[in-house]
């Protein structure tokens, strides 16, 4: 039995009252702002957003380290990411996040492996400087195919003052103008991840972009058409399923920021004629720099199923000639043939399924268009690191009566998909086996839960196989002992 | 077009096709800014080395791919070994975001720890607030019956004070005064992971046994004829635990398990989430005191630990990950010794099994070379079982070993004429495992699963043990432990053994006269 959108509306309202009881009062105040129901017509979610995560609560946010090494800076293959402090946030990043790449690993690319200036006691008491330029030695010894270093600041580099910067500076000067980029990405920085990529794309402008002489000429031959891809990980090879399309339809890639990308590509991107973003949170600082300072117009784009991926293909050849905007009809055409097959395919089994997501970036929106076009329905979505900028974008994706909550506590959620029972929750490894014990299909929407790619056309056949493969999986009917 | 709705291709297959492979062609040409193939070349050749060696064993600044994680993740492992416990971490809050997902991706369990939150303003007034409010939140929602504190390193550079910090909370009436909160200083900066383990379970324990941080009386030691048992950081904590309560079953022993995390990351698929089951009882962590004895499995994990088990008038043992026969041997009339048990003719024919196995297969491992790394335990362990089965372990590496761990290997292999040769290498990281795997090869890499990398880059075949495995599903469910566990640790080895020897003889008409259908 469905339920109009006032009764939703109500029991959304009944619901949140109701899992704010376990709060003090204080907290169940705080927490309260995060939570709401999408209104038809508002301006945002109705939910505040990108503040303080409350104590004791377990949030499933990141912290600063994580958005510049774990997501900007470290998919960039031909640099070495130094982890600057003690062992462990280096550790548990390492190679985490699958951001493929095509390289020589520990000769020219660096990406899977996990550098660090493992901090003890002394460091912390003496400061690590010295340390750090020693280590810049040492990678120019053992990896002297390196194209450049970053310094990810852990916590205590903040704290006890080390200059990052002189050193970075000095030793860029020794080695002939080497790329070496401080970044001051320590986790107790910001609220959540978010922080940490705006400081990775500020430093990328002064460390990268500021550092280049502006009459250099485009190490190519530019032309009309050349484009970045901003803000795409290239998580199971998503970037790579997304840039052939885009040089299907006619246009020329000449950067990808960051998943297999290189300090060259980096460089060559004031050349390109248009940025195409898709990770807005992580990159829209860098894009609009580069919009303000080199005049390059930038254009958001959503490549998740064959709806979305038709309209942005046509948005971003609306920024060119005849040439590309006939390029991307052809581009649609070709690939219907696949994506009504696929659809055939897997709708009948998906068809009405309720889904709820929780993720970071741009998934809690971005998905919900490869969801409907299985026939399934976003009942309920958030962002662990979301500011009010994407809230405002997700308007254009949920329908009236969506559940939101900002920030999600792990017991909130549990209460909340305790309450709605979707066919599927969608959100991270934290989450993943809290849900399955409880008898939900989940699937992981960080890491594609191994599988993936998911972007564009070819990615969405994945997209849709594996959404069948978990609601359908055989096992859920087993959960339940017979004899109980 | 590569894909295809009838057969999905993904990531595997997908970008092996020729528009792909051309396009990756054409990016590398035209915008990386790559290094020329022969260059690539020429330096992979060269870090394979000797001389590449002699600089990558000089580098005393940089650590690259180490073996050890930090000493908050152990502090995490202790917690959740008890009855209804929150592990609480003090401290920024992305650090528990990791150590979540780590042990979530070794396990395949939920994994459940909070954080106090701390961020610029408590790195600059101190985290008492983030303390008082994130214990009263966590009680209240989680409704634990303990919640046990540690730090990360942000917490400890600007000197918060876990015992203020916790009486002050109480105060505040964040938590009742007699709710147990037991806590440990974990700067990451110093030690490992098992330094954590070591000192949140001291933590643990002290909190009981030395009257809650002066709040109740010092309790009176009545000894009594149980043994305390303590895993140490473990991998294999599910199938492990497991075993050695069937072991002191049979026995007959009289045990407390000391952290005993075999069921909250083992919890079953029935529709229900149990955030906590299972795990040591907080009355039995406090009657611990007046154990006979403390056995830990793992000396290098519980150093404080036991010493403070002995400054309580405990006799105490320690184990290094005992794997296999004289290990199991040494383990079992250890605890016999302690409590006056008999070992039972049940033990004594598991042990015959093992025997008959390992005298079934040892030809197939007998002078084959290993390199084995990972914790100084597990490291001595698998050794001293390498060293039974008639192997040589050449190259035993422990990024978190010291010089002491360095020389008790030593005398192993001097104790035995299959570690002729052999090294043990203290504070070195996988990159210089990588050289020595080039300079010095051997046969078979056992590990991690990072060293899967190195398997790629050396071609030396890789046997996961250790922590974390990843990449391959619920080994952790078996034991390594007992004779029962060395079994597995063998048929583990065999396998790889068995496995190369085929990929090695497969090749029709050329190399299968050896494919043998019997090994």
């Amino acid at each position: 039995m469905s339920l109009t959108v006032e009764q939703t509306k109500e029991r959304n309202k009944a619901l949140i009252d109701e899992v704010l009881e376990v709060y003090p009062d204080k907290t169940a105040k705080r927490r309260g702002k995060h939570l709401g129901t999408f209104e038809e017509g508002k301006s945002d979610c109705g939910v505040k957003s990108n503040v303080k995560s409350v104590p004791g609560v377990m949030t499933i946010r990141g912290c600063a380290y994580a958005g510049s090494k774990g997501v900007v800076w470290g998919p960039i293959k031909d640099m070495i990411h130094i982890s600057h402090g003690p062992v462990g946030c280096g550790q548990y990043s390492w190679a985490a996040r699958r951001n493929y790449y095509i390289g020589t690993t520990g000769v020219d690319t660096f990406v899977t492996m996990q550098f660090t200036s493992d901090f003890q006691e002394k460091d912390i008491v003496f400061g690590g400087d010295k340390k750090l330029a020693k280590i810049i030695d040492e990678i120019e010894v053992l990896f002297p195919l390196n194209h450049g270093i970053t310094v990810q600041s852990e916590c205590p580099i903040g704290l006890i003052g080390d200059d990052i910067e002189a050193v970075s500076k000095a030793k860029s000067k020794e080695y002939e103008g080497k790329t070496i980029v401080p970044v001051r990405c320590e986790g107790f920085r910001g609220v959540s991840q978010s922080l940490g990529h705006h400081i990775a794309n500020d430093s990328i402008r002064d460390w990268v972009f500021d550092k280049l002489d502006p009459d250099r000429p485009a190490p190519f031959e530019s032309t009309p058409y050349d484009v970045a891809i901003i803000g795409d990980y290239n998580i199971g090879g998503d970037a790579w399923s997304s840039r052939i399309l885009l040089e299907e339809m006619g246009l020329r890639v000449v950067a990808q920021w960051s998943g297999d990308g290189s300090i060259a590509e980096l460089e060559n991107t004031p050349k390109a004629k248009l940025n195409v973003l898709h990770c807005y949170r992580s990159m829209n600082y860098i894009s609009r720099h580069m919009e303000e300072k080199y005049g390059i117009p930038w254009v958001e784009y959503n490549f998740f199923g064959p709806t979305k991926i038709a309209e942005s293909l046509r948005e971003i050849a609306g920024h060119f000639d005849d040439k590309i905007k006939e390029g991307a009809e052809r581009v649609i055409a070709k690939y219907q043939p696949l994506m009504q097959a696929v659809i055939d395919k897997y709708r009948p089994r998906l068809e009405g399924k309720k889904v709820m997501l929780f993720v970071g970036g741009l998934r809690p929106r971005h998905v919900i268009g490869a969801y409907e076009d299985l026939g399934m329905e976003v009942i309920g979505t958030g962002y662990e690191f979301g500011h009010n900028d994407d809230y405002q974008r997700t308007t254009h994706y949920v329908k009236d009566g969506t559940l939101i909550y900002d920030d999600v506590t792990g017991y909130e959620f549990e209460k909340f998909v305790e309450a709605l029972e979707p066919d599927l929750v969608a959100s991270g490894i934290k989450e993943k086996y809290v849900f399955q014990k409880m008898g939900y299909p989940f699937r992981q929407m960080h890491s594609w839960d191994y599988s993936g790619p998911y972007h564009g056309y070819d990615g969405f056949a994945i997209f849709a196989r594996d959404m069948d493969m978990a609601i359908n999986s055989p096992v859920w009917a087993l959960t339940k002992t017979p004899w109980k | 077009m590569s894909q295809n709705a009838d057969n999905v291709v993904d990531h595997f297959n997908l970008f092996r096709s020729p528009e792909y492979v051309d396009m990756f062609k054409t990016k590398k040409e035209n915008f990386e800014n790559a290094e020329p193939t022969d260059r690539v070349e020429e330096i992979r050749e060269w870090t394979k080395t000797w001389d590449y060696r002699e600089k990558n064993f000089a580098r005393d600044s940089l650590t690259v791919n180490p073996a050890k994680a930090c000493q908050p993740l152990g502090a995490v492992f202790v917690a959740v070994g008890f009855e209804s416990t929150l592990p609480f971490v003090h401290g920024s809050q992305g650090c528990v975001a990791y150590y979540r997902s780590h042990f979530s991706r070794h396990f395949k369990e939920p994994s459940s720890c909070v954080s106090s939150s701390m961020t610029e303003d408590a790195a600059v007034f101190g985290g008492l607030n983030n303390m008082i409010d994130g214990l009263a939140n966590a009680y209240s929602m989680y409704k634990p019956k303990m919640i046990a504190v540690s730090t990360t390193c942000m917490a400890e550079v600007i000197g918060d004070d876990l015992n203020a910090f916790i009486k002050n909370a109480k105060e505040k009436g964040s938590v009742p005064e007699e709710f147990d909160v037991p806590f440990a200083h974990t700067p990451a900066f110093v030690g490992s992971h098992i330094t954590g383990y070591d000192n949140a379970l001291l933590g643990v324990i002290k909190h009981f046994w030395d009257g809650k941080a002066g709040t109740v009386p010092v309790p009176e030691r009545v000894p009594n004829e149980k043994i305390n048992f303590v895993g140490g950081f473990d991998g294999y904590t599910v199938g492990n635990q497991r075993e050695i309560k069937r072991i002191f079953d049979l026995m007959g022993v009289e045990h407390t398990l000391l952290c005993d995390a075999s069921d909250v990351w083992d919890t079953p698929t029935d529709g229900e989430f149990r955030m906590y089951d299972g795990g040591t009882t907080l009355e039995d962590a406090a009657a611990a005191l007046n154990a006979k004895a403390t056995v830990s499995m793992q000396e290098y994990c519980t150093s404080k630990t036991l010493e403070f088990c002995a400054s309580k008038g405990q006799e105490v043992l320690a184990f290094n990950h005992p794997v296999g026969v004289a290990g199991t041997d040494q383990f079992l009339m250890g605890i016999s010794k302690l409590t006056g048990k008999e070992i039972p003719e049940a033990l004594a024919k598991e042990r015959g099994r093992l025997v008959d196995a390992i005298a079934d297969s040892s030809a197939h491992i007998h002078g084959k070379k290993f390199a084995i790394y990972g914790d100084p335990d597990l490291c001595y362990g698998l050794a001293a079982f390498l060293l039974e089965l008639g192997a040589e372990p050449t190259h035993v590496l422990a990024t978190n070993g010291g010089k002491d761990w360095a020389e008790k290997m030593q005398a192993l292999f001097d104790s035995s004429p299959f570690g002729k040769g052999c090294h043990a290498y203290a504070g070195k990281d996988l990159w210089h495992m990588r050289s020595l795997l080039f300079t010095e090869p051997v046969d078979f890499l056992i590990g991690n699963t990072y060293g899967k990398y190195l398997e790629r880059d050396t071609g030396t075949p890789l046997i996961r043990i250790g922590f974390p495995v990843f990449d391959r599903h619920h080994h952790h469910r078996y034991p390594v432990w007992g004779y029962q566990g060395a079994m597995n640790v063998l048929v583990w080895i065999l396998d790889k053994i068995f496995d190369e020897i085929d990929k090695n003889t497969i090749v029709p008409a050329k190399t299968d006269y050896s494919f043998d259908i019997i090994r």
